[in-house]
């Protein structure tokens, strides 16, 4: 559907609101499109919330267990591939321009803009999955994963890093494959022309969601990965 | 609030890649604090480090500078809810060996 | 109410679309708390099974009815049902789904879609559950302490914790809509001051079902991971510890006993302001103190742990601010007093259920003083001073409240009136068979008898035949309600518009039941709640 209004597809601008009476995306029990896109970004983040305190779960038996065992910690994290931590890192970085771009393009009317990014971003965030996989397939090879596999010659605390590790970069990872997917969604209605500078909602609470999984890595990369760097080796 | 209305602004592209190279500037330093000894200090600045560029990306990718104040209340909370958990139980841990019991 | 014949209303949110299709699709939030309200029944009876099998172990100090590893499944499994599946989405996802859209004057909630993904997530985590219950039971208590639950039990503990997970998730999504709802789509001229104290309860209980829910889901991951995936988490043996458990536990599972309390003393307010016929006292006060509990509730979670070695000084700190949560409530229990002083008090069956509640809840409110006590607490922990306190306020509290808030809305939700004699006697066969179940327990605790035991010593006894037979009044008192509340289905009198004369959105917008979209025009709000003494109530 195409959308009618002039837009701007650089620069900065406040866009045009919509008039008409009774947009075909608004929802009935909305009285408009603005208190449509507005009940949407407030619920995305207040779902996000929830998402923080998902993780923060996480975090906190980190905390704990790093303040007992800070050797076994560092020990644990020398074993990670700074590397590939930090390509990853870079990867979501630039997946997170790209998912701005995508809203940015919905904003101003541009379909081209819309599916350029969106594909980036998928290509983006599926980079980052199989860089994923090669680092567990490394843990694998090196005796790494507990419960599998552990090498029982090291201390037992470095046990619960790994533990850790898998779990929060594996939840992590997780929500990355419903990104894409929810991505794969955007990018075919973007293809089709459903979103324009009156109607964007989707895109933008899509990229909220895909902004908060990069968060989290902002978190689990120098917190999993950097703490033994100092002590030289950082590549397993 | 109930009619709190967020003018629907367009971030120019030069903001969002000045944010974008700002982001991998300070992954590189927060890589290169981790391979030199800080000592007390590593911890603070990586997450210091960390803490910012996830404020970059709320504030500018997420929108959240423009959003309305009750948003910004909602991403506030969040976070500090988070604190609660880990002041309250963390102090838990800490506290442990202040009073001399036997056996601990 | 008047006695001129009324006619049923035709379409009704229960008369169009029809078919079984058009209600397991539906988008309204009418319908779906009542779908809701016929699958927690479901399981409130399933819970009660298991309470009617620990009452029938417990009429002899031996364990000669069930084997001490059954009776362990039993008490578990009554917990894990009662808590999950029965009480936290109780009033939110039944009453809470189908007046708040009304009483912010909305024609649905904001997510519409949504809302019926929370109900299908609710049967999906209860399925999972019987699954659970079908596949061996549980027998870790529904705390899932480890290192038992990750070790040691040979029952289905992973299923359970994915039922207790998926049921979460729903709650998450109940809570996130009622948020964005109550901010974003108040009708004209309704301020946040002019909103009925059930909202405000409403949202405080949504507040807590966002910021606590997660981290049980993330427990329960995390336990589920070192179980079944052999990931150490808090295995003591690879150095983990079982209490970050226990503080990962209860920084949900305590607030969760907000989210249980707090819709049920909103509806409370309701019933006391249509009851006294004034506005309540201190409307302001109460509106607060429904944040102030919701707030302070996630800073008392350490009083689970009083004797787990956690540090004294953490217990001083959860302590003091234990008491202090019990303010808010106390200034609530005052002002629902002071409202119906000099009230002109209308004695129809909602004022027996808010009588009871208002009694149950206090003996309740001040038992958990007591155990906030850190020298008392190591005496009363673990025995059944802590189940009298709790079910008082669960039971005598919440359920209550529930069956309270059911009544006083069955005309608006359903169009029919139950019989009010039936209705009264209810009231007070739960009131009684419940004192009598749980007081002994006060005293059983205090006398030394530890909870989760299937035997005891002799001179228990009496008090526990007491508490059984009590059990059983309780439960006459339950299944009367559900018996005249289905009968008047079809054979109720048909209910006016507005049976109790009350004011609030609800009651003078709406018709009985309402159509689908709510209203029949646009709402504006032009008078704060409660406004009994500035207009002419009409009745019918």
């Amino acid at each position: 559907m195409a959308d009618v209004h002039a837009s701007t597809a650089a620069g900065t601008g406040v866009v045009a609101h919509d008039v008409h009476a009774h947009h075909p995306r608004q929802q009935h029990h909305f009285y408009s499109m603005d208190q449509q896109l507005e009940a949407s970004t407030l619920g995305m983040w207040v779902f996000l919330v929830t998402e923080i305190m998902f993780f923060g779960g996480l975090f906190m038996a980190y905390l704990l267990y790093r303040y007992w065992y800070p050797e076994a910690w560092a020990a644990g994290s020398n074993h990670l591939n700074v590397l590939m931590g930090g390509l990853n890192t870079a990867v979501l970085i630039c997946s997170s321009l790209t998912m701005a771009l995508a809203v940015r393009s919905a904003q101003v009317g541009s379909r081209m803009g819309q599916v350029v990014n969106l594909i980036l971003t998928i290509l983006l965030g599926a980079t980052f999955l199989v860089v994923k996989y090669f680092e567990y397939a490394e843990k694998f090879k090196h005796h790494l994963v507990p419960g599998v596999n552990f090498d029982p010659a090291l201390p037992r605390p470095e046990q619960l890093f790994f533990s850790l590790y898998f779990i929060m970069t594996g939840i992590h990872a997780l929500h990355m494959v419903i990104g894409i997917g929810i991505m794969l969604v955007m990018l075919v209605w973007a293809a089709r022309g459903r979103f324009g500078p009156s109607y964007y909602g989707p895109v933008e609470v899509s990229g909220l969601y895909w902004h908060f999984v990069d968060i989290v890595w902002i978190f689990l990369f120098p917190l999993l990965y950097l703490l033994g760097a100092h002590l030289g080796h950082g590549g397993a | 609030m109930d009619n709190a209305h967020a003018p629907h602004v367009v971030t120019p592209i030069r903001t969002y890649i000045t944010i974008f190279v700002m982001l991998l500037i300070f992954t590189g330093v927060t890589y290169w604090v981790a391979l030199h000894d800080f000592g007390a200090l590593n911890t603070p600045i990586a997450l210091g480090v960390a803490i910012f560029k996830a404020s970059l990306v709320v504030i500018y990718f997420m929108g959240v500078r423009y959003n309305t104040p009750l948003t910004k209340v909602v991403v506030v909370s969040g976070f500090f809810w988070l604190l609660i958990m880990f002041v309250l139980t963390m102090g838990d841990y800490v506290s442990r060996s202040w009073l001399g019991v036997p056996g601990r | 109410m008047t006695t001129a014949p009324v006619q049923e209303p035709r379409n009704s949110y229960l008369d169009a679309p029809h078919g079984i299709a058009s209600w397991l699709l539906t988008k309204d939030h009418k319908r779906i708390a009542m779908l809701y309200l016929i699958s927690i029944t479901i399981f409130f009876a399933i819970g009660g099974l298991f309470a009617l099998g620990i009452r029938l172990e417990l009429l002899t100090p031996k364990g000669d009815l069930v084997p001490g590893d059954t009776y362990n499944k039993l008490f578990t499994l009554h917990g894990v049902i009662m808590i999950f599946f029965f009480l936290i989405p109780s009033i939110p996802a039944t009453l809470g789904n189908f007046f708040v859209p009304i009483m912010v004057g909305a024609k649905d909630l904001a997510f519409p879609r949504i809302n019926l993904l929370s109900w299908y997530l609710y049967v999906i985590g209860g399925i999972i559950a019987l699954a659970a219950v079908a596949g061996g039971g549980l027998d870790t208590g529904w705390t899932f302490y480890t290192p038992y639950s990750t070790q040691a039990s040979q029952t289905s503990v992973t299923l359970a914790a994915m039922a207790a997970f998926t049921a979460g998730f729903s709650s998450i999504l109940t809570g996130f809509n009622f948020i964005v709802t109550i901010h974003r789509m108040r009708a004209p001229g309704l301020t946040w001051f002019r909103l009925p104290l059930f909202i405000w309860a409403q949202y405080a209980t949504s507040l807590v079902m966002i910021l606590g829910t997660p981290v049980i889901a993330i427990t329960l991951t995390l336990l589920m991971a070192e179980r079944s995936l052999g990931f150490p988490i808090f295995d003591p043996k690879i150095g983990g510890d079982p209490v970050l458990f226990q503080h990962l536990f209860w920084f949900y599972s305590h607030p969760a006993v907000y989210i249980m309390i707090l819709p049920g003393m909103g509806v409370v307010s309701e019933l006391v302001a249509s009851i006294s016929r004034k506005q309540i006292f201190g409307y302001a006060f109460v509106a607060f103190s429904s944040l102030a509990i919701a707030i302070l509730g996630f800073l008392v979670w350490g009083h689970h742990l009083f004797v787990s070695s956690q540090s004294i000084y953490a217990g001083l700190v959860f302590s003091i601010i234990t008491m202090l949560v019990a303010v808010p409530s106390a200034v609530k229990t005052f002002n629902w007093a002071a409202t119906m002083y000099k009230g002109a008090i209308t004695w129809e069956s909602p004022t027996y259920w808010v009588i009871g509640f208002m009694g149950l809840f206090l003996i309740g409110g001040l038992t958990g003083l007591f155990l906030a006590t850190l020298g008392l607490d190591i005496h009363l922990t673990d025995t059944y001073f802590v189940v009298a306190h709790f079910h008082y306020i669960m039971v005598g509290g919440a359920i209550m409240a529930f069956l309270g808030g059911l009544h006083f809305w069955w005309p608006k939700m359903t169009g029919r009136m139950y019989p009010e004699p039936l209705a009264k006697a209810s009231a007070i066969l739960v009131f009684v068979g419940f004192n009598l179940t749980f007081f002994p327990q006060f005293l059983l605790g205090y006398l030394g008898m530890p909870r989760r035991y299937h035997e005891y010593p002799p001179e228990f006894q009496v008090l526990n035949v007491a508490s059984t037979g009590g059990a059983t009044i309780l439960g006459l008192g339950y299944g009367l309600c559900l018996v005249y509340l289905l009968w008047s289905l079809k054979k109720g009198q048909i209910a006016p518009a507005n049976p109790w004369g009350a004011k609030g959105l609800e009651w003078e917008k709406t018709q009985s039941p309402p159509t689908t979209f709510n209203f029949d025009e646009d709402v504006i709000v032009t008078e704060p709640a409660y406004n009994y003494a500035g207009t002419k109530v009409h009745h019918g």
